[in-house]
């Protein structure tokens, strides 16, 4: 090798080397800002999170207010989001990956389930304003927030749903069928059971979309000033009034969050940091245990 | 998985018994096909009740649709179309109102190109880094690691951008005012980082390894064989990943609501306040405005025009990326 081409290889391996520290410093850059944020959340929030400010309703006065109403109307707003998207979502998916053939039809709703994902947030709150709200007369409530919600994750769960459903071996399918099984008998006995790994994963980032979505429900009317609870289904008498939790007003801890965030004060401030912690740890924990779920999942099959 | 084991076991007796059955008597023929009817029926049901299902999803963009219409028809029926389009100035609680949409089309213009110039390229280093230099091991941690970036809830970010970045700007910029669309605009394209860099990833894992292979065989270096290589034969997957990028930021809401002030102002200054679309929504619905007014269904104009831009990038992505899964 003469010097000319020693130099040059040992240029181009100096910019192999320099791009490598670039995308390590690129990568840093992302992680870094994930680390200040969450640092300042804690510097500025943890020592307001007390067992006062878990317990206490919102208050006009910082040092008193808390995220109970917050935190049980997120918890009622969840369920119904879970009992929408996640029945709906899963029956989508199956129909899409195993019933679905070719056709028109079909590339219809596949295109819709890809643009339906891209719709920013905020659309899902004027649909549910004008659809829920307004045209059914659901009011500004639990209910109505539920709904939108599960219209909102909705697509990742049929993703999910679908692309569990995509890594089953077809030899699973084929072998059922040959014992005389339906189609619909191979779906609930087999398949559903095998893609509950991935289904699960999904269901859980979908259930943590929802936990930190903040515009829909500012459109559909969350409040942020509320000092009572919902009814509790529990001690309401059964068939009548079981369900008017699902009529209450509510509020929710991002838009708590919201509220505290834009005041101007610096004592609301640190309660803006602390129900954030609180909705951070939420979420990065439920992320957490997908991460786990799928790992699992992953691990347990041996086709 | 664990569950196999009993379910194909419990499947095993139905298939004994079929024999058995055949050689008996016409009441247990009857029995059977009974049951097949049954299951068939079951099966049939079951069929029609995931096909509405999936037929759900269609209806949910035509509700979407329906309702921007025809909510905002009042709206078009106060505010000439072509005044919306073309007036400078959006004061909708002023005593003559005006509404003009372009003063919001600006701040979400300039807050998604401050977003665009941060998480393009930071996005598109960490694609090209982890598909072509990492070691496996450190892909796999990185990338559910920048993937918790995408787990902040929006809000967060937003109260970040207030109370962090935009004073950490201020002693950069004296006079930057508390409420600007740089720091919103930052934020922004850190939080869409993740979007941009998954999405560029798997555009340029889905290049062949032989490419990869030719290139090396030439002696190219890494670098080269990268941006020579494999980015070319990638460039429709990593355009679909900028628009999905784009349509992100532009439909964003919280962050801008919270960092960029809620006033409109018609600039492509980015060390000013300024209001986007998203925000005006978000501004409407937190005051007291009366349902059916005016103002009310300027809300659903203001969504309608949102819709219109992402879901026109949205379907230009979806055809792009089809066409880079369709090239190999």
């Amino acid at each position: 090798m003469d010097q000319q081409t020693a130099k040059i290889v040992a240029r181009r391996k100096r910019e192999d080397r320099l791009f490598k520290l670039l995308g390590i410093g690129c990568t840093l850059i992302a992680l870094a800002t994930l680390a200040v944020l969450l640092g300042n959340l804690l510097y500025t929030g943890f020592s307001r999170l007390d067992w006062q400010f878990l317990t206490s309703f919102p208050s006009r006065k910082a040092e008193s207010a808390g995220i109970l109403a917050a935190s049980v109307g997120t918890l009622a707003v969840i369920a119904v989001t879970a009992l929408t998207a996640v029945p709906l979502g899963i029956a989508a998916g199956v129909y899409m990956e195993e019933y679905a053939r070719k056709g028109r039809i079909n590339t219809i709703i596949e295109v819709n389930i890809a643009n339906l994902a891209g719709v920013p947030s905020v659309i899902y709150g004027l649909l549910g304003l004008g659809l829920f709200v307004y045209y059914f007369h659901l009011g500004h409530s639990i209910l109505s927030a539920g709904l939108t919600l599960g219209l909102l994750v909705l697509p990742i769960v049929i993703v999910a749903t679908r692309e569990a459903l995509r890594t089953i071996p077809v030899h699973i399918r084929e072998a059922a069928y040959a014992l005389g099984a339906t189609k619909w008998q191979v779906v609930r006995h087999h398949l559903v059971r095998y893609a509950l790994g991935g289904i699960s994963t999904g269901v859980i980032i979908a259930l943590s979309r929802a936990i930190g979505e903040t515009a829909p429900l500012i459109v559909i009317g969350a409040v942020t000033f509320i000092r009572f609870l919902p009814t509790s289904p529990f001690e309401a008498p059964f068939p009548h009034h079981a369900f008017d939790w699902l009529q209450s007003p509510f509020a929710v801890l991002p838009n708590q969050m919201f509220d505290w965030t834009s005041r101007p004060t610096e004592d609301f401030h640190r309660n803006a940091a602390a129900s954030g912690i609180v909705l951070i740890a939420v979420t990065l924990t439920l992320n957490a245990v997908a991460i786990f779920v799928r790992y699992r999942a992953r691990r347990n099959i041996k086709w | 998985m664990d569950s196999a084991a009993p379910v194909a076991v419990s499947a095993m007796p139905q298939g004994n018994q079929g024999p058995k059955a055949n050689h008996g008597s016409t009441p247990r023929e009857d029995q059977i096909a009974a049951l097949v009817k049954r299951r068939n029926a079951s099966n049939a049901v079951a069929g029609g009740i995931m096909f509405a299902a999936a037929a759900s999803s269609v209806a949910i963009t035509c509700g979407i649709v329906a309702m921007l219409t025809l909510e905002s028809l009042p709206f078009f029926r106060e505010v000439n179309l072509w005044d919306f389009l073309t007036d400078t100035m959006w004061a909708p609680l002023f005593a003559a109102p005006r509404y003009g949409i372009l003063p919001l089309i600006a701040g979400t213009f300039v807050t998604t190109l401050v977003a665009l110039a941060i998480a393009l390229p930071i996005g598109t280093i960490i694609a090209v880094y982890l598909s072509e230099f990492a070691p496996h091991t450190v892909r796999e941690v990185i990338k559910p690691a920048t993937e918790l970036l995408s787990a902040v809830p929006t809000i967060v970010f937003g109260y970040f951008a207030l109370q962090v970045v935009t004073p950490a700007l201020q002693t950069f910029i004296p006079d930057l005012p508390t409420f600007n669309m740089l720091s919103a605009g930052i934020v922004m394209g850190i939080m869409i980082i993740p979007y941009v860099s998954s999405l560029s990833e798997d555009a340029l894992r889905a290049v062949p390894m032989l490419l990869r292979e030719g290139s090396y065989g030439m002696g190219a270096s890494r670098m080269q064989t990268a941006f020579k290589v494999v980015i070319p034969s990638a460039i429709s997957g990593l355009a679909a990943a900028y628009i999905l990028g784009i349509s992100r930021a532009i439909g964003e809401t919280m962050i801008v609501a919270v960092a960029a002030g809620m006033q409109p102002n018609l600039t492509l200054d980015p060390r000013q306040p300024a209001e986007t679309i998203t925000a005006y929504i978000v501004q409407v619905s937190l005051g007291d405005v009366e349902h059916g007014t005016v103002a009310f269904h300027s809300i659903f104009a203001a969504g309608a025009t949102l819709f219109v831009l992402t879901l026109g990038l949205n379907v230009f992505g979806h055809y792009l990326r089809k066409r880079y899964r369709k090239a190999y």
